[in-house]
């Protein structure tokens, strides 16, 4: 779906200052797999937003390539393509929504890929039915919550028939209901659609949900790995300024105080199995 | 306080006025104001008066709603009346007081005028009131497209115009944020005179500006990601549609803007 070889980026040194900015990607290599749900995961400024506009030629490498489906996103006859294939969907949903009806934003994308109107149409409701917001369709965007207003910024780019979508840091804006609405949306695409999903979070919890974690650090491919694999180091992960899911930080922590715990527990559920046969065990005593 | 834009005046309903086409309730609305300038005398005035009575009622619109749209240009209605009563002089003197002189001349002209204005400000509002914003943007960029040639881009207007009313609610929220959190900090915005408020507004007025360029910016490329590459190739879902109704209406203002000349013949038969 999305191969990244060796890609290098720096912002243009501005006329003004000979100083010539610091590179934000240093020779980056990833290949993302059609119907993967991959999570980004990085500190601020390690380059992993950077690396996300590359995905849909927002930004072009200044070294090495990106090929969405085979496409060069340098190659300016592919910028649309590339665009459509890509859907991306930023952090505020405030500043990505358009129009005053929710529907006509929804309608936004497809009519600027020319779409007939007709379609449009089709592709509005279908869109606004697979993000649950069918109800919301003639409502203005203000009034709504900010996961639901999330939700319609998904929907927008569903309706231009994408086959990945990037979501750049979705809910770090949100309420936790706001955050659980959206990544219901994004999982439930990932399973049924078979939607590659590349999400871009800080949160630990939200990148154990995904097939595949890839930590990015100071413009460098870190980790790649299952959540598991990536997760079970949790030092080196500290060390660049990241931590791990809140059930695998505990477990590590009894661990070293000298319990028998399995590596690789991600989540509540699994920590819990892995707790009460112990702690039954110790009342037994 | 604008708290829903996307409704703006709009006063819902499902009247015949409600669902003509926007592109021509413009157009009419337009016709009109050229029509309440044809008269010359009062039957032609009071023909144009009722021609709007009648959409009035056919709009269903509570009578509240078009005095509270003639209430704010009452003042101008008065002023210019005013002017019009101690400049236009003619007929029998009826007060004169130093170089002061009113006359029935004048008291005509003024009452003339004034019906007038009020004709045009209800003519004006009845497009509002029964047109939601969206409509007519899309109507605005409909008319305007002609204007291609002198590269007038009517597309871009209209698209700034959606974003205007997308923005407007979400940038007045703001405003409220930052005007709380500067009077948790001390600031004092309802004390003082005049320019004192004003400089106190400075540090509001800052931070809204800063973050609305920061929006933009967010918009911008929120809207490269959907593939916007402006107005050329682009498709609508809601396309405008003339039915019947609409050329019949359009016939009918014709119709009255006939009436209006022949009126003004008469008038000067008669006189």
């Amino acid at each position: 779906m999305i191969e990244v070889q060796d890609v290098h980026f720096q912002y243009e040194a501005d006329g003004e200052h000979d100083l010539v900015p610091p590179a934000v990607l240093r020779g980056i290599d990833l290949t993302i797999e059609k119907g993967s749900f991959v999570a980004l995961l990085g500190h601020n400024g390690s380059g992993k937003s950077t690396l996300a506009k590359h995905f849909n030629a927002i930004l072009l490498p200044t070294g090495g390539k990106v090929l969405v489906d085979g496409m060069d996103t340098t190659d300016p006859d592919n910028t649309y393509p590339v665009r459509r294939l890509v859907g991306m969907v930023l952090q505020n949903p405030d500043n990505q929504l358009v129009s005053t009806v929710v529907e006509e934003d929804v309608a936004f994308g497809p009519e600027n890929l020319g779409v007939p109107p007709a379609e449009i149409v089709e592709r509005v409701e279908e869109a606004l039915r697979t993000v649950d917001m069918l109800d919301y369709r003639t409502h203005s965007p203000h009034k709504l919550s900010g996961g639901q207003k999330q939700r319609i910024a998904i929907a927008g780019v569903l309706a231009m028939h994408p086959s990945c979508l990037v979501l750049d840091e979705p809910t770090a804006m949100l309420d936790p209901a706001g955050r659980r609405e959206v990544l219901d949306t994004v999982c439930r695409l990932n399973r049924e659609q078979g939607m590659t999903v590349v999400l871009i979070t800080h949160y630990m919890e939200e990148a154990a949900l995904a097939d595949r974690v890839v930590v990015v650090d100071d413009g460098l491919v870190l980790a790649d790995g299952t959540p598991r694999e990536v997760f079970a180091d949790g030092d080196r992960l500290r060390q660049v300024g990241l931590d791990v899911p809140q059930p695998t930080a505990l477990c590590a922590a009894l661990r070293q105080a000298g319990v028998a715990l399995p590596q690789d527990i991600l989540t509540p559920e699994e920590c819990a199995a892995a707790l009460i046969p112990l702690i039954a065990k110790k009342k037994g005593v | 306080m604008l708290t829903d834009i996307t409704i703006g005046q709009y006063f819902p309903g499902r009247s015949l006025l409600h669902r003509l086409d926007p592109r021509m309730k413009l157009l009419l609305t337009l016709l009109y104001m050229v029509a309440v300038f044809l008269p010359r005398n009062w039957y032609g005035l009071a023909a144009a008066a009722g021609f709007l009575l009648a959409a009035v009622l056919l709009s269903r619109l509570p009578l509240r709603l078009i005095w509270r749209s003639v209430k704010p240009i009452l003042f101008l209605v008065l002023f210019t009346s005013v002017l019009n009563i101690f400049y236009v002089t003619g007929g029998t003197t009826l007060v004169h007081w130093g170089f002061l002189r009113v006359t029935t001349q004048g008291l005509i002209t003024a009452a003339f005028l004034s019906a007038r204005i009020i004709c045009l400000i209800i003519g004006s509002s009845l497009l509002t009131y029964t047109t939601t914003p969206t409509a007519l943007t899309d109507a605005i960029e409909a008319v305007l497209r002609p204007l291609k040639i002198i590269r007038i881009n009517a597309h871009e207007l209209a698209m700034m115009m959606t974003i205007a009313l997308r923005f407007i609610p979400t940038l007045m929220e703001e405003t409220h944020k930052i005007m709380s959190a500067q009077k948790a900090r001390g600031a004092d915005m309802e004390s003082g005179g005049l320019l004192r408020r004003i400089k106190a507004l400075i540090p509001v007025i800052i931070p809204l500006f800063i973050s609305s360029f920061r929006r933009a910016y967010d918009l911008a490329m929120a809207m490269e990601c959907r593939c916007y590459r402006g107005g050329e190739g682009r498709t609508r879902m809601k396309r405008l549609r003339t039915a019947g109704r609409d050329w019949l209406t359009l016939t009918v203002m014709l119709a009255l803007m006939i009436g209006l000349f022949l009126l003004n013949q008469l008038g000067s038969v008669l006189a």
